[in-house]
């Protein structure tokens, strides 16, 4: 009983400390040590393969990102998909959308405010915890919120867009609808690789309540887990690595990396922690080769990596026949 | 938090009520169950038995009525570790989602660890109770390729890995074959025997009088809570269980 109550005060200094101490050091290596950690890398590559492939500015973006999104989407994925949440990445992602237009929009008459990613990640994040008092007030995850927010959000960015017909954002709307591997700009990269650090810390700091969370809901609150806090934690993070992976694969076709790799390892694997190994190796697998063959083939990247992913569920499927 | 003293009973309920909607289910029961007590709670089908035992464990809230579970408000109650609960419904997920028997055992080892990685004592207690309870052949795996009785028997696993101080059991044993089930009332008695304290929901009462040293009859109302012998000698179930084919009679008469 003492160790007990001495063991939750430790937890919560260690929380009160860790957390702010955790986001400052997850700050300075995005800014410090990043810039310089990308350089080296990318010029080592660059050296030794020569290809255009590997030297062009924006496929060195592209492709960090993309491997970035291939480790942190699956990782929430594994999570959601086994809480039958499948599509709330589409929803989430629709109404980032509708938060990109409003930033595009605020953007090009307010120099400062000129960070649509951010509008999409703060538009996105209000989703999620609607969603989540949906849930809570009418006890589900319902496919009707689902699909009202995800229109509605879809909704609100067309609207804005239509509004400033003088002002034209056509490649820019098009690279968030559809994703475009050529489009990332350096800060949004960093953006990535703090937002990976970050999910990649929360799933290794919480992964039991989560999957407890996951597994049984009931069982989970008798332990006293606080299933309301983890389930809102969740969520706000499939908004944030929904957004980060907008820029590659577009509002439209961002939840297949949420959903697709996880539901290939699960055919594949009868074991949790194997599944949420195996659905990173899937993303991963998936962003490089859609990436390679949507050069090859001359087609978009966000639909290479996509269909690149499908391909790996059905041989998942066929093999475990 | 509040310093429990040994004093404190395990569960103490006051004129707990409860509706569904308009449905009562549970009405002004009092209840108390003292810490190593193993009290068998019986009564006919729909009789809010379950619901009851929810409501003991602060997983749902009384209309009215308080309850307190080693002396604290039993919503409020915090000590995760204290209590392991099977329930009489296993989970959606354990029939789509990829999970093996020893990852579901280990949850019961979660409240233990908070947010700290699991120590080998954890892993330790994990094998120990596969063993125990007999599936450690079947711990790689995945519970959904499970018979009804062995996924019971992981529940039960993980619920005694919790090394609660109190263990709640709603019909534990059904689907679990007859030997096996032998085995675990067996494994109820040994652990009451060593202190915790036990509820078990149980429709069959030969099991009940045999293991449990109080028992509780409830019908929405509580008919009966006494020692075991003493309530042999009553006419509570006879009473629940009559007032519950009347409830039904009178509504089928009234076409309900």
């Amino acid at each position: 009983m003492d160790v007990d109550t001495f063991r939750s005060r430790r937890g919560l200094t260690a929380a009160a400390v860790g957390l702010p101490a955790a986001v400052i050091a997850t700050a300075a290596f995005v800014y410090l040590a990043f810039p310089p950690l990308f350089d080296a890398f990318w010029g080592t590559t660059c050296g030794a393969i020569g290809s255009w492939l590997v030297c062009s500015t924006f496929l060195q973006h592209g492709f960090t990102t993309g491997v970035l999104v291939g480790i942190a989407a699956p990782l929430v994925g594994a999570y959601v998909v086994n809480r039958q949440m499948a599509l709330i990445g589409e929803a989430l992602a629709h109404t980032a959308f509708g938060g990109v237009a409003i930033g595009l929009v605020v953007g090009a008459s307010v120099e400062w405010l000129n960070y649509p990613l951010v509008f999409a990640l703060v538009a996105a994040v209000l989703a999620a915890l609607g969603l989540q008092y949906l849930a809570v007030t009418t006890d589900a995850y319902a496919d009707v919120p689902l699909a009202i927010i995800l229109t509605g959000g879809f909704a609100v960015g067309v609207a804005v867009i239509s509004y400033g017909e003088g002002v034209a954002f056509g490649r820019e709307i098009e690279s968030y609808l559809f994703g475009n591997i050529l489009f990332v700009p350096f800060e949004n990269v960093q953006l990535m690789v703090g937002l990976t650090i970050l999910v990649v810390g929360m799933v290794a700091l919480t992964h039991k309540q989560l999957l407890f969370i996951t597994f049984d809901r009931e069982a989970a609150r008798l332990a006293r887990i606080d299933v309301w806090f983890y389930d809102t934690l969740l969520i706000v993070v499939t908004a944030l690595v929904v957004v980060a992976a907008m820029q590659i694969l577009g509002a439209i076709l961002v939840a297949a990396m949420l959903v697709v790799p996880v539901a290939a390892a699960m055919q594949l694997t009868s074991s949790f922690n194997h599944g949420l190994v195996l659905s990173i190796v899937f993303g991963e697998i998936a962003v490089l080769a859609g990436i390679f063959s949507s050069y090859y083939l001359d087609i978009a990247t966000g639909p290479a990596i996509v269909l690149v992913a499908i391909a790996i569920y059905v041989f998942a499927i066929l093999n475990n026949r | 938090m509040l310093p429990t003293s040994k004093m404190d009973p395990a569960i103490a309920a006051e004129n707990v009520t409860f509706a569904y909607d308009d449905q009562p289910v549970v009405k002004d029961v009092s209840l108390t169950v003292e810490a190593g007590d193993f009290l068998g709670l019986i009564g006919p089908n729909g009789s809010g038995k379950t619901t009851l035992l929810k409501i003991l464990l602060g997983l749902q809230t009384p209309d009215t009525g308080t309850v307190e579970l080693f002396g604290t408000d039993a919503t409020s109650f915090d000590e995760g570790t204290r209590l392991g609960y099977v329930s009489q419904q296993s989970s959606e997920a354990d029939t789509t989602m990829p999970i093996s028997v020893r990852e579901v055992v280990t949850m019961g080892r979660y409240a233990h660890a908070g947010l700290s990685p699991l120590t080998t004592d954890d892993h330790r207690i994990v094998d120990d109770v596969l063993e125990q309870v007999g599936i450690a052949d079947l711990a790689d795996r995945q519970i959904s390729s499970l018979s009804g009785g062995q996924k019971q028997r992981t529940y039960i696993a993980r619920a005694l890995a919790s090394e609660a101080d109190l263990l709640a059991l709603d019909e534990p044993t059904v689907g679990v074959d007859a030997e096996s089930r032998d085995a675990f009332y067996d494994l109820l008695h040994e652990l009451n025997e060593t202190g915790i304290t036990i509820v078990l929901i149980e429709h069959d009462i030969g099991v009940v009088t045999e293991h449990a040293d109080t028992i509780a009859c409830l019908n929405r109302e509580l008919y009966e809570h006494c020692g075991t012998e003493r309530f042999l000698e009553t006419d509570a179930l006879e009473r629940a269980f009559s007032s519950a084919r009347a409830a039904r009679s009178t509504s089928a008469a009234s076409g309900d």
